[in-house]
C-alpha cells in the first residue's frame, strides 16, 4: 500500500490545521456561510436533511486494518455508530457536528486519510477497479497510476476551479469492474503486443440528467504519457467547458457538442505542445510508485483445495458463499472475498462501527491487511488464502457479513435518496430494503442470476440508476414519490445506459414492477445461462413494457 | 389549509430547527410560530434574513405545512423526513428522541 511521505504529511497537517481556522472563525461569526461553504466543500462538508455529512476519501477504494480502524473509531467517537460505503469507494459520516469536524479530521490525518476533493469542481477521488492487485484476470495492477493521478491532482493550480467535478476511473482488466465509460476520464491499463503498459483513454462519459457512454480517443497512450496526456484533456475541457450553465458543465456535453474526432484534434494538439516536459514520468518515478503496490508475500497454501472441498460438502450456506462471493485470484491458492454490505433488507453500504472493526480484524490477519471498497457498496478481503475461507466466513457471520449475494438481485446500489439527502426527491433505501426481501430467498436469487439493481434518489444519478440491468429512478410529481424504471443499462465494458420503459410507479407499486420484470425474464430467456441484460439485449424492450403496461390485454 | 412555517439547520451541528413563537430556535416543530397571511410569511422571511445575519442557522427556508388538530404536518415528503428523521433508521433522529423522552 501507498505510504505518505514527508510532503504528504505537511500537505495533509496544514490543510487540518487551516480547516480547524476556518471553522473557529465560522463559528465565531468572522466568516458567513456564503464564504465559508465552498472551504467547507472544499473539506468533504456537506449539510444534509438532519445535520452535516462528512465524505472521507479512500484513494481508488484501498484501506489497510489500522485505517478501517480508525473510521470505525471515529463512527463510535463523532457520529451515530455507523457509516455509508458510497459509489465512489468513499465512507460518508452522517451526523457529525461541525466544531467536531477538525478533530476528525485530525484523526484521519494520523492514519494518513483525509477529506480533500470529495466535494466541489475538482479532480475528485480517483476510483479503480476494487479487485486491482489481486484479480486473476488482470493486466497490471492499476493502482499506482491512480495513486500517481491522484498526486498530480490534489490541489492542482490549474485544475481546482473547473467548470463542474471531474472524474477519473481506471481499470487493469478487459472486465470492466470501475465503470471506466461512465467517467469524464476512463483509463483501461493493458499490454500492447510487445508487452508494454499503456492505456486506453475514453473521456465523455457520466451520468445524471444528460447520461453519456465515453468516446475512446486513444487505443494505446504509453504510461510515461499518462499525465502528459491528462493535462491536455483537462486543459482543452478547462478552457472550453460550459461555465454558462451547471448543466451543461461536465466534460460530456462538451465532447457531445463538439464532437469526437473535433476534441480528439484539440487534446492531440495540446498534448503536442506537452508531452516532452517535466510531467512525462521517468520509469524510475513510476517503479517508486509501483514498489507500494506490490503483491504481499502470499505463502503456498496448497492445503486448502481439499479442505474447501470438504467444508463445501458440510455446509451449503458456506459453498453458497464461496461461489457467489470468491473469485479467482492472481495466486491459485488465494481468492478475492467480497464481504457483501447488503443483508436482505437492509441499507446498502451502510457498515456498523462493529463491524468495521471486525473486517480490519479479519484483514489484518487473513488478506495481508488489505481491503477494499467497491463501487457497488461492499468491502473487499483482496488476498484470503482458500485455507483460511472458512475461518473467514465464520468470523464474518458472526456480525451479519456473509450475505451471499455478490452480483445477484439483492446486491443493489442505493444512494442515501431522501432519507438524508438535501438534493433528493424520492427515497431510494426503503426501495432497495423492500426489493431485497422479495426477492432474498437464496434459491430464488440463483435461479435468477446475475442481476443489477441500481436505485438512485434524485437526477443526480449517485444510485448508477442509468447503468443499472434494471434501474430506478426516484422523483417526486405531486408531492408524491414515482420511481421510473430503465432497463438494459450496463456499466461493464460493453456500456449502455437503460431504456426508460415508461410511465412510473408509486412507491406501493414499484416492488411489484421489479417482479413483473423479473418473472417476464425467467419466462422469455433461453436458458439460465442467458442472464437478464443478455435477454434484454436480444430480446429488447418490448415484452418487458408488455409485461409492465399491458397486463389487462395479457390476461385477455 | 396550507399555513407557513420557518425551518433551518442550527450552526453548530446542522441540527434541524423550527422557529418558535417566541423567536427561539426550536429543535422540534411544535410550537412553531405560523405565518396565515402574506404579512405574516413577510416577517418569517425578515425573521429568516435576521438569523442567518445572527450566525444562529444556515439554509433558512419557509415551508408549508397543514395544522392537524394541535400538530403541524409539513406537507412535503421531504420535511416530514427533516421533522421525524431517516425512515430506514427509526431509531435516529428527532423520532428517536421524542420515542426515548416518551419512555422515560
Amino acid at each position: 500500500m501507498y505510504r505518505y511521505d514527508e510532503f504528504d504529511h505537511a500537505f495533509v497537517s496544514a490543510r487540518v490545521e487551516q480547516f480547524k481556522d476556518q471553522v473557529e472563525r465560522r463559528l465565531a461569526g468572522e466568516l458567513t456561510e456564503e464564504q465559508f461553504r465552498p472551504l467547507r466543500l472544499m473539506n468533504g462538508v456537506y449539510l444534509q436533511l438532519h445535520a452535516y455529512m462528512l465524505r472521507v476519501a479512500i484513494p481508488y477504494g484501498t484501506l489497510s486494518g489500522r485505517q478501517m480502524h480508525k473510521l470505525a473509531h471515529i463512527a463510535r467517537r463523532y457520529d451515530r455508530g455507523y457509516g455509508h460505503f458510497t459509489t465512489r469507494q468513499n465512507i460518508q459520516y452522517n451526523w457529525p457536528a461541525l466544531s467536531d469536524m477538525p478533530a476528525v479530521l485530525d484523526e484521519l490525518a494520523s492514519v494518513e486519510m483525509h477529506a480533500l476533493q470529495t466535494s466541489g469542481n475538482c479532480i475528485r477521488n480517483v476510483t479503480a477497479d476494487h479487485f486491482a492487485g489481486a484479480a486473476a484476470d488482470e493486466a497490471a495492477d492499476p493502482r499506482p497510476y491512480a495513486e500517481i493521478l491522484r498526486q498530480w491532482s490534489s490541489m492542482h493550480p490549474e485544475f481546482s476551479y473547473l467548470p463542474r467535478k471531474f472524474k477519473i476511473a481506471v481499470t487493469g482488466a478487459d472486465r470492466d469492474r470501475a465503470a471506466i465509460q461512465v467517467h469524464d476520464i476512463g483509463l483501461h491499463l493493458k499490454k500492447n503486443e510487445a508487452g508494454e503498459l499503456g492505456f486506453a483513454v475514453y473521456i465523455g462519459g457520466g451520468q445524471g440528467r444528460t447520461p453519456m457512454v465515453a468516446k475512446k480517443i486513444r487505443d494505446f497512450l504509453p504510461v510515461e504519457d499518462l499525465l502528459t496526456y491528462t493535462t491536455a484533456i483537462v486543459r482543452v475541457y478547462n478552457l472550453n467547458g460550459r461555465r454558462d450553465n451547471k448543466y451543461k458543465a461536465r466534460i460530456k456535453i462538451l465532447v457531445h457538442e463538439t464532437g469526437t474526432e473535433e476534441i480528439t484534434r484539440q487534446v492531440e494538439a495540446e498534448w503536442q505542445a506537452i508531452k516532452d516536459t517535466d510531467l512525462k514520468m521517468p520509469q524510475q518515478d513510476v517503479d517508486a510508485i509501483d514498489n507500494y503496490f506490490r503483491m504481499p508475500n502470499l505463502p503456498h497454501r496448497p492445503e486448502g483445495w481439499s479442505q474447501l472441498a470438504a467444508a463445501r460438502k458440510a455446509d451449503h450456506s458456506f459453498a453458497r458463499w464461496v461461489d457467489q462471493n470468491v473469485t479467482p485470484h492472481k495466486n491459485p491458492d488465494y481468492g478475492v472475498v467480497t464481504i457483501s454490505l447488503k443483508p436482505i433488507g437492509g441499507i446498502p453500504g451502510d457498515a456498523t462501527d462493529a463491524q468495521m472493526d471486525l473486517v480490519a480484524d479479519i484483514a489484518e490477519k487473513f488478506s495481508s491487511d488489505e481491503i477494499r471498497v467497491s463501487h457497488e457498496q461492499n468491502l473487499v478481503l483482496p488476498h484470503v488464502a482458500i485455507a483460511d475461507l472458512r475461518i473467514v466466513y465464520d468470523l464474518l457471520l458472526t456480525d451479519g457479513l456473509a450475505t451471499a449475494n455478490a452480483g445477484l438481485i439483492t446486491d443493489i446500489i442505493a444512494c442515501p435518496g431522501l432519507d438524508y439527502c438535501a438534493l433528493a426527491n424520492a427515497r431510494s433505501i426503503p426501495v432497495a430494503q423492500r426489493i431485497s426481501e422479495r426477492f432474498g430467498q437464496p434459491e430464488r436469487q440463483a435461479d435468477i442470476g446475475e442481476l443489477k439493481i441500481k436505485i438512485s434518489g434524485c437526477i443526480n444519478a449517485c444510485g448508477h440508476h442509468h447503468v443499472g440491468h434494471i434501474g430506478i429512478l426516484g422523483v417526486e410529481k405531486k408531492g408524491e414519490e414515482l420511481y421510473q424504471i430503465s432497463l438494459g443499462g450496463s456499466g461493464d465494458e460493453i456500456c449502455t445506459i437503460g431504456d426508460i420503459t415508461g410511465r412510473g410507479f408509486s412507491s406501493e407499486e414499484i416492488v411489484d414492477a421489479v417482479e413483473t420484470i423479473v418473472d417476464r425474464y425467467l419466462l422469455v430467456r433461453t436458458d439460465k445461462e442467458e442472464n437478464f441484460l443478455a435477454t434484454y439485449r436480444r430480446l429488447g424492450a418490448a415484452p418487458f413494457k408488455d409485461a409492465l403496461y399491458n397486463e389487462t390485454a395479457n390476461a385477455a | 389549509m396550507s399555513v407557513k412555517v420557518l425551518t433551518a439547520n442550527r450552526l453548530t451541528d446542522g441540527e434541524a430547527v423550527w422557529l418558535g413563537a417566541n423567536g427561539d430556535w426550536l429543535d422540534q416543530i411544535d410550537g412553531a410560530l405560523v405565518a396565515r397571511h402574506a404579512e405574516a410569511v413577510a416577517a418569517l422571511e425578515e425573521a429568516g434574513k435576521a438569523a442567518i445575519k445572527s450566525n444562529l442557522v444556515i439554509d433558512v427556508n419557509v415551508i408549508d405545512v397543514e395544522e392537524r388538530g394541535t400538530n403541524l404536518y409539513p406537507v412535503r415528503l421531504r420535511e416530514r423526513i427533516r421533522q421525524l428523521g431517516p425512515t430506514i433508521r427509526l431509531d435516529l433522529g428527532k423520532q428517536a428522541e421524542k420515542t426515548s423522552a416518551n419512555a422515560a
